[in-house]
């Protein structure tokens, strides 16, 4: 459960972002919307407890974000960042069972029952054979995939995803998609940001529109992403057409030239 | 138990391989350890003959005057210096190993933060100032520590997006601030006296080996080790992003700053006893690498091993190679050089 009341976000030199509220429950999906520098990520950040909050408040849970201390963050909130190609080649089940950092006192090491959990997170999300492989020698749909294994091992109730399906081929973004559907499934709170609106309608609940740093809309997805809103958030003309059943964002122009 | 059923048909490379060879490693250079600590034992201007050394050491040496001598030489002069150049070895390549891994950066050596600079500049100062090689010693020590504290505080002061390039950035440039004191007061000190004494402490030796030296450094650096071994498991959380590292609860900045004062007491140690050695803190870990794979906890002991059998077979090659005594830092970098290319040329192939 993760509810944000008017919250101002960014640096103490620079504010990036203010005047959002929202409240999502527990298996309720969130897709942030905005252009490049809207703030999405440093609203991310800020969500995280990893920039303190400019004003307003961050309940996590029902506990206030910045009375927690970081552990007790990290064992209700989870982070997958855009997956970077690591420096070190740590095996895909280390850089897995790094998500029990929050259970584990200082001194110790992962034990049996954190490697079960490490491995059971992996085989939720198909990826058991990989376990034992350097992922350095990983494809970046792989990579995304182990990043999001480790938040699971985190057994936090809340994950936030930074555009997981970026820079992803066109299955692999599917796969990972259809991964968010699953911890949704699983009872799960899951904020991802995206710039394809296509992806907030399919696999989120809720979207935060985001332009300059304010947000344009929050609403369910239909009600959120019209044409209307996305032609503001992005300075392009789209349509919104239905196909299979759906409605998808097209450009403008090249429906036109089709022609409905 | 709760392995997916298809794991099985995975192959078992990577960490499989990686533990195997690291017990290896580890056990074989125990062994060669040991081997080396006998020859470093027998070599020399005055030889020992193996069955020497072991009867001396299980009951004593003859009580003639022979027996004396060779008493004398193996517990007074051999001895100590072997145990000295495995500490310096070890706490040089342990304390690479952790920056190392700090950093995210495998090209990082130990005194990336300015320690051996800082530990320089208080020996050459003691030393002009007419102090012992005691004296020298603790101005080396406080030196080291003093200037990574400060290069630790000035970055805390700043701030920016990127703390480690920060750090780095004011290590690099205040180590070189403390070379042009060094050079300063080079320049300025007596050149009969003061001068040779102060290239000779620069260039590093082992050559006068004490017990008390022994059990000062060994206090310092195994203690910094066995810190770094004990968080070992957290501190491979540190090779994250910040950002990353901090999500998933680790106290980032806190753990960093343990690592950084345990590397920076084992290397301040190391060049307060021996002087300046270079290499051995950046291409020791890049070795034990190879063979062990990223993860911390078994990077350090191999890393830390192979660190004093390195220094040992240097230390041992600079005093029996050649008539007069080779500085080891001088050898550490006409040895460590060509290795250290080659090994980064196998990287890239």
């Amino acid at each position: 459960m993760l509810a944000v009341q008017d919250l101002a976000w960014g640096f103490a030199s620079r504010r990036v972002g203010e005047a959002v509220s929202f409240a999502l429950g527990r298996g309720e999906t969130l897709a942030l919307l905005g252009a490049n520098g809207a703030g999405k990520t440093t609203l991310l950040r800020t969500l995280l407890g990893l920039l303190p909050p400019l004003a307003g408040r961050v309940e996590i849970d029902g506990a206030c974000l910045s009375t927690l201390s970081p552990t007790e963050r990290a064992m209700r909130i989870a982070y997958v960042p855009q997956a970077q190609l690591p420096v070190w080649g740590f095996s895909v089940v280390d850089t897995v069972l790094m998500g029990r950092a929050s259970h584990l006192p200082a001194f110790a090491r992962p034990g049996r029952a954190d490697r079960d959990i490490a491995l059971q997170s992996l085989a939720t999300l198909g990826i058991g054979p990989l376990a034992r492989r350097p992922v350095t020698e990983l494809s970046g749909g792989e990579r995304q995939l182990v990043l999001i294994a480790r938040a699971l091992a985190q057994q936090a109730g809340t994950v936030l995803l930074d555009e997981p399906t970026a820079s992803l081929d066109f299955g692999n973004r599917l796969r990972v998609l259809r991964v968010l559907d699953r911890l949704r499934g699983r009872g799960l709170t899951v904020v991802f940001s995206t710039h394809e609106p296509d992806h907030a309608l399919m696999h989120a609940d809720r979207a935060l529109l985001l332009e300059g740093g304010r947000p344009l809309a929050f609403d369910t997805v239909a009600n959120a992403l019209t044409a209307e809103n996305i032609e503001r958030l992005y300075h392009t003309p789209v349509r919104m057409v239905e196909a299979a059943g759906r409605r998808v964002c097209v450009p403008a122009d090249d429906a036109d030239g089709v022609r409905r | 138990m709760s392995i997916p059923p298809d794991s099985s048909a995975a192959p078992a490379r990577g960490d499989i391989e990686r533990s195997r060879r690291s017990a290896l490693a580890y056990c074989g250079g125990m062994a060669l350890l040991v081997a080396l600590a006998i020859v470093a034992a027998s070599s020399g201007h005055y030889p020992l003959s193996l069955s020497q050394i072991v009867a001396g050491l299980v009951h004593g040496f003859a009580a003639d005057r022979s027996g004396a001598t060779a008493e004398s030489v193996l517990w007074q002069i051999r001895l100590p210096r072997i145990a000295l150049a495995c500490l310096v070895g070890a706490g040089l390549s342990a304390a690479g190993a952790g920056f190392q891994h700090l950093f995210r950066n495998p090209l990082v050596a130990p005194d990336t933060l300015g320690v051996s600079s800082g530990a320089a500049l208080g020996a050459v100062a003691s030393i002009y100032a007419g102090a012992g090689a005691g004296l020298a010693a603790i101005a080396a020590f406080g030196g080291g520590l003093a200037t990574v504290a400060l290069v630790m505080a000035l970055a805390a002061r700043i701030d920016t997006a990127d703390r480690l390039l920060t750090l780095v950035l004011i290590g690099v440039v205040m180590g070189s601030l403390l070379g042009a004191g060094v050079s300063l007061l080079k320049f300025v000190a007596d050149p009969y006296n003061q001068l040779p004494a102060i290239t000779f402490w620069l260039m590093g030796s082992l050559a006068a080996a004490t017990w008390g030296q022994v059990a000062a450094a060994g206090i310092a650096i195994g203690v910094a080790f066995l810190l770094l071994n004990a968080l070992s498991w957290r501190i491979d959380l540190l090779a994250l992003p910040e950002d990353e590292a901090r999500a998933l609860g680790v106290q980032a900045s806190r753990l960093r700053a343990v690592v950084v004062v345990a590397a920076t007491v084992a290397t301040a140690a190391s060049v307060a006893v021996c002087g300046i050695i270079g290499w051995v803190g950046l291409v020791v870990p890049h070795m034990a690498r190879m063979v062990t794979g990223p993860r911390f906890a078994r990077l350090l002991p191999v890393a830390t091993l192979f660190g004093a059998i390195f220094m040992l077979a240097i230390d041992t090659l600079a005093r029996t190679a050649t008539a007069a005594e080779l500085p080891p830092g001088v050898l550490t970098a006409f040895i460590g050089t060509p290795l250290f290319v080659a090994l980064l040329a196998r990287r890239s192939a």
